[in-house]
């Protein structure tokens, strides 16, 4: 099949980018994405031209590095997957695909469709952690956690942090994002005891990193490869205000 | 206490959602216009001069006044604070296929109502207060007239009916909103909570078009 490409290109973080046409043909409805993109940038490398650089490393859909908006949306047109797990089966031969970086104030372009997500790595380190001290493993069932608690902080953890709620909010919130590690981390009993220094921490963070408020859109988990829930926004913010009333 | 996009939020929240209380109480005082003329006028005159005589509701109104300009200030405060989040925009967006076109667009809706509110004031609080109204044959002031000769005029309606399907898709969107943002997380309640609010808002909005209609077909012999 043949497509139409208009590519966003980018010297660098200060330099202003367009968007630039590419056609190519030759392409096998079960390459992925990411393929398609490999393909043609191996013809301009043979053409002596400099590659389209995008981020991507396990191409299996759990790692979150790969993230570009595609013809408008982000992670392109199927929900519930990443970049690498959307193949060329969901385009016309003869379509016109645009690809452009996520955007947001906190995520900077860094060249061509990278972006820099360092923004997320700072909320982490801000309070996404419990304060343990190492040693031998403890035995497993020292704590009693129900099953049904630890699939619902599973279901949480799985966020995998590829910046898509960012990217496709309307306000580029990071409240999906943040809310993910607040609720899988307050649902455990290792994570309860810091919960309330933890939420603030965090939304401090999230709003020096320069994200914007929630508008409870919903367009996040619609987009969200791991599909993790609003309703943990809803927590987030329940921690978030119990920890503002109980604060002494 | 530090500000950030949650507290923001949580004032949004409380002001609407006191708003939200607020538009039941105003619809419900309104009804008595749906009463015949004869009843009406008295009874909607004598409640018109309840309201501004009580100290309770004048702290009330008072609450109201600051909830209305807080919510509309603090929207404002937001709406430049995302757009600056924003950054750059993209060169082609479709992410509107991902959520509803109301919860994307409540500012556009809340200045649609902000402007809807200043002719309101103007028309019925500006000239109940500052007027000089007739008497009616109890001797308050006579609003009733008033309201009904404002509501024989076509494009007066259409400005009313629009305004109330703004608000609709406002309220539509921001009291289950308002309930995410003040922590409610439980699947079943988070639930119940929204098909409360749709139920809420239609009610409200039929509510409030219905009033000016009635009177357009009802009374414009008067």
């Amino acid at each position: 099949m043949k497509l139409y490409l208009k590519v966003w290109r980018q010297e660098n973080r200060e330099a202003k980018g367009d968007m630039v046409s590419y056609d190519v043909d030759g392409i096998s409805v079960h390459m992925s994405f990411l393929e398609m993109l490999d393909l043609l940038n191996e013809r301009l490398i043979q053409k002596g031209e400099r590659v389209i650089e995008f981020d991507h490393d396990c191409r299996e859909g759990i790692c979150g590095a790969c993230g570009m908006m595609i013809n408008g949306r982000a992670h392109g047109p199927l929900t519930g997957t990443t970049t690498c797990q959307l193949h060329m089966r969901s385009f016309k031969d003869g379509e016109t695909v645009y690809i452009e970086p996520f955007r947001a104030a906190a995520f900077p372009v860094l060249r061509d469709l990278k972006i820099d997500r360092s923004a997320f790595d700072h909320i982490i380190q801000s309070g996404g952690y419990i304060s343990a001290s190492t040693g031998q493993a403890p035995e497993s069932n020292s704590i009693p956690i129900a099953h049904e608690v630890t699939e619902a902080a599973f279901d949480a953890a799985a966020c995998i942090g590829c910046g898509a709620c960012v990217a496709t909010c309307k306000n580029s919130s990071a409240a999906l994002f943040t809310s993910a590690k607040v609720s899988h981390l307050v649902l455990l009993p290792q994570g309860k005891l810091e919960a309330a220094n933890r939420v603030i921490k965090m939304v401090n963070q999230m709003d020096a990193e320069g994200f914007g408020h929630c508008s409870n859109t919903e367009a996040c988990e619609v987009e969200c490869p791991q599909e993790i829930s609003v309703l943990h926004i809803g927590r987030m913010n329940y921690q978030y205000n119990k920890a503002l009333v109980l604060r002494k | 206490m530090k500000q950030t996009t949650l507290t923001y939020k949580l004032v949004m929240a409380a002001t609407g959602l006191f708003l939200c209380f607020f538009l039941v109480i105003h619809l419900l005082g309104n009804l008595q216009l749906l009463l015949p003329e004869s009843e009406a006028r008295e009874q909607f005159n004598w409640y018109s001069h309840l309201l501004s005589g009580n100290i309770l509701i004048k702290i009330i109104s008072y609450v109201l006044y600051l909830s209305l300009i807080g919510h509309a200030f603090y929207a404002l405060v937001i709406t430049k604070k995302n757009i600056k989040a924003n950054g750059s925009s993209y060169v082609y967006d479709k992410r509107s296929q991902v959520s509803s076109w109301n919860s994307r667009n409540m500012g556009i809706l809340g200045t649609i109502i902000l402007i809807f509110l200043i002719i309101h004031f103007k028309d019925y609080w500006y000239e109940y207060k500052f007027g000089s109204l007739p008497l009616d044959a109890k001797g308050n002031k006579d609003l009733y007239s008033i309201v009904i000769s404002s509501f024989q005029q076509g494009w007066y309606i259409i400005i009313y009916e629009l305004s109330f399907l703004a608000l609709g898709f406002h309220l539509l969107h921001g009291f289950f909103s308002a309930s995410r943002t003040l922590g409610l997380y439980h699947p079943k309640y988070a639930r119940v909570v929204r098909f409360f609010g749709w139920v809420y808002s239609i009610l409200i909005t039929l509510g409030f078009m219905l009033i000016p209609i009635y009177i357009y077909f009802n009374l414009n012999a008067l």
